[in-house]
């Protein structure tokens, strides 16, 4: 599905992506663990054309996806959600989702004038989905609220969201975990359970260990910007490698 | 026709002209996000084009006598044209490359009026310059320009009004609020900002071919860049964001640069009105101070959701 290779990304001196490459199995839910400062946001980033590589490729399926613009690489079926939510806020929820809608006739400025009506049965085709999407992550109270006035958890969902309202092949999560309530947590990660067994394949950075063994294998482990190990989550639990990452030693 | 009258004619037909820029502005600034603070050029741009194309070159000046509907759509299209010029270099980088990139072209559209006279009539100006439906509603002093600037100014509105409710609309507004999450769900920010910039742009064309129609004659003086500081001004105090806002902040901001430039007239002494344009500017300046701090989002500004109400399910269906 997704495929790394050497792939670098350095600011200055500092490299924060270090010539890491693997693979994400289609159909799989791949954890991404490692301290912070460790690469992970700067491999999402890199990954989904926030950055240019500095070295390496990227492969989704068979297309090179590496050098691309970001907007294309969501045209190919790779959505990201970002570690620090970043909702459209002055927009509310309903609005957040169906702006995310790809393939949109109205979004041709011209198409005000000359496919009003197609325009108009696909925004209810489109709001009907985004009606679908906010039922299924509980977001259907705060529908008509602007994102802005949503609470850090509840902005994570309009993330994730946003992501469901195309089709993605691949999705990317950035610690969707993080300054969330353990019961909204719990319903998230059954989300992402329910969204799996759909076939979307996920790559997901997670800092609450029990979340990560729960739901992903493998698990990639990064520290430093290199990839440390790869390998199902008891092993990685296991590793004295991994442990001595998060307290600071140096990898070997 | 009374002074009184004939004086309110002139004072709306302005303030309607002046509302067009404002409304373009809108577009840009309120829904998109970009940082124009070269309006006065595009305004210029409007108006020598539409007196370039209109003027009749039995008057010994550079014209082409074209009709006018044609000048006034010429304006437009000239006035695109720039902003694409200004939009292509500049708008893949950060923000502020738009902001020198604009407020440089309007020095240099005024530069090139003053010194090319084969093209602009150099610092004596353009004369003569064609008004529609001039001599319609015979002897009422303009009150027919008036009513033809009021349907420009109906049209630029309703047709904004539909492309920013529409779901291009929205898009603009997402990159506005945040480019980067508006990238990575699919959105060229490139082209929807280059759109809304070259569209801004053409009711600011507009805007200047109106006003050249109006005064009958141009110079570089006209294109100083209190234009568009007025025009910011017109669009915060209304409420940027609302094309509504837009249009009753130009009636207000004219309302007040006007009675306050009559009250210096009348009440100053000689050797302070010359400074009544700078009086003028504080005047404005303090206003748009007061509306910042007490009601930032102006006196109609950013109620409304991005999209319609009717576009949206009622609280039952959500
Ligand atoms: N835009 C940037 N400019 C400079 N350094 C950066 C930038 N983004 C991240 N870094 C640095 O790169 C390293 C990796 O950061 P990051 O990818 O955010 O790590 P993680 O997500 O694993 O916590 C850190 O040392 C961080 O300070
Ligand atoms: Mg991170």
């Amino acid at each position: 599905m997704l495929e790394v290779r050497h792939l670098v990304k350095h600011f200055g001196g500092l490299y924060a992506v270090d010539d890491v490459s693997f693979t994400v199995k289609t159909g799989t839910i791949t954890g991404l663990i490692g301290p912070n400062g460790a690469g992970k946001t700067t491999l999402f980033h890199t990954i989904a054309g926030g950055y240019r590589p500095d070295r390496g490729e990227v492969f989704l399926g068979p297309k090179r996806i590496s050098g691309l613009p970001p907007h294309r690489i969501f045209q190919l079926g790779l959505v990201r959600t970002f570690q620090i939510p970043k909702p459209f806020r002055e927009m509310t929820v309903l609005e957040n989702l169906m702006v995310a809608a790809p393939g949109q006739l109205g979004e041709r400025f011209w198409s005000a004038w000359v496919a009003g009506r197609r325009v108009r049965r696909q925004e209810r085709e489109i709001r009907e989905r985004a009606v679908q999407v906010m039922e299924f992550l509980n977001l259907g109270r705060v529908a008509q609220e602007l994102a802005k006035n949503l609470s850090g958890g509840q902005q994570k969902l309009v993330e994730i969201g946003r992501a469901l309202m195309s089709d993605p092949q691949c999705i990317l999560l950035d610690e969707p975990g993080a300054g969330v309530n353990p019961s909204l947590l719990v319903e998230i990660v059954d989300r992402i359970a329910e969204l799996n067994s759909r076939g979307i394949t996920f790559l997901l950075i997670e800092h609450n260990m029990d979340v990560v063994m729960n739901l992903c294998d493998p698990v990639l482990v990064m520290a430093q910007g290199r990839l440390l190990l790869e390998g199902p989550p008891d092993l990685v639990r296991s590793d004295s490698r991994v442990l001595d990452a998060y307290l600071g030693g140096t990898p070997a | 026709m009374s002074g009184v009258l004939s004086y309110l004619v002139f004072f709306l037909t302005t303030a309607a002209i002046y509302s067009i820029a404002s409304l373009g502005l809108n577009l840009q600034w309120g829904r998109t996000g970009l940082f124009n603070i070269g309006v006065s050029g595009f305004f210029a741009v409007g108006a020598y084009a539409y007196a370039i194309l209109t003027i009749s070159p039995l008057t010994g000046q550079p014209g082409l006598g074209w009709p006018v509907l044609a000048g006034l759509l010429g304006a437009m299209v000239a006035a695109g044209l720039f902003a694409l010029l200004v939009g292509i270099p500049t708008l893949r980088l950060r923000d502020d490359y738009l902001a020198i990139a604009t407020i440089g072209i309007a020095i240099t559209v005024q530069l090139i009026a003053t010194n090319e006279p084969e093209l602009t009539g150099g610092t004596n100006g353009l004369f003569a310059i064609p008004q529609p439906v001039a001599g319609w509603l015979h002897g009422s002093g303009g009150v027919a320009f008036l009513i033809l600037v009021l349907i420009c100014v109906a049209l630029v509105y309703l047709a904004l009004e539909r492309m920013i409710h529409s779901p291009w609309g929205r898009v603009l507004v997402a990159i506005r609020e945040d480019e980067t999450a508006a990238s990575s769900l699919g959105k060229s920010a490139f082209s929807f900002r280059l759109q809304s910039l070259v569209i801004g742009s053409m009711a600011m064309g507009l805007s200047g071919a109106l006003y050249a129609a109006f005064i009958k004659f141009i110079s570089p003086q006209d294109f100083l860049p209190i234009f568009t500081f007025q025009v910011w001004a017109m669009l915060i105090l209304g409420g940027s964001g609302s094309s509504a806002g837009a249009l009753l902040g130009s009636l207000v901001v004219w309302a007040i640069w006007t009675l306050s430039g009559g009250l210096i007239q009348a009440a100053l002494p000689a050797k302070l009105q010359v400074d009544s344009g700078a009086i003028q500017i504080i005047l404005i300046g303090l206003l748009l101070m007061l509306v910042i701090l007490f009601r930032p989002s102006g006196l109609l500004g950013r109620k409304r959701p991005a999209v319609h109400r009717s576009t949206v399910p009622s609280k039952e269906q959500a």
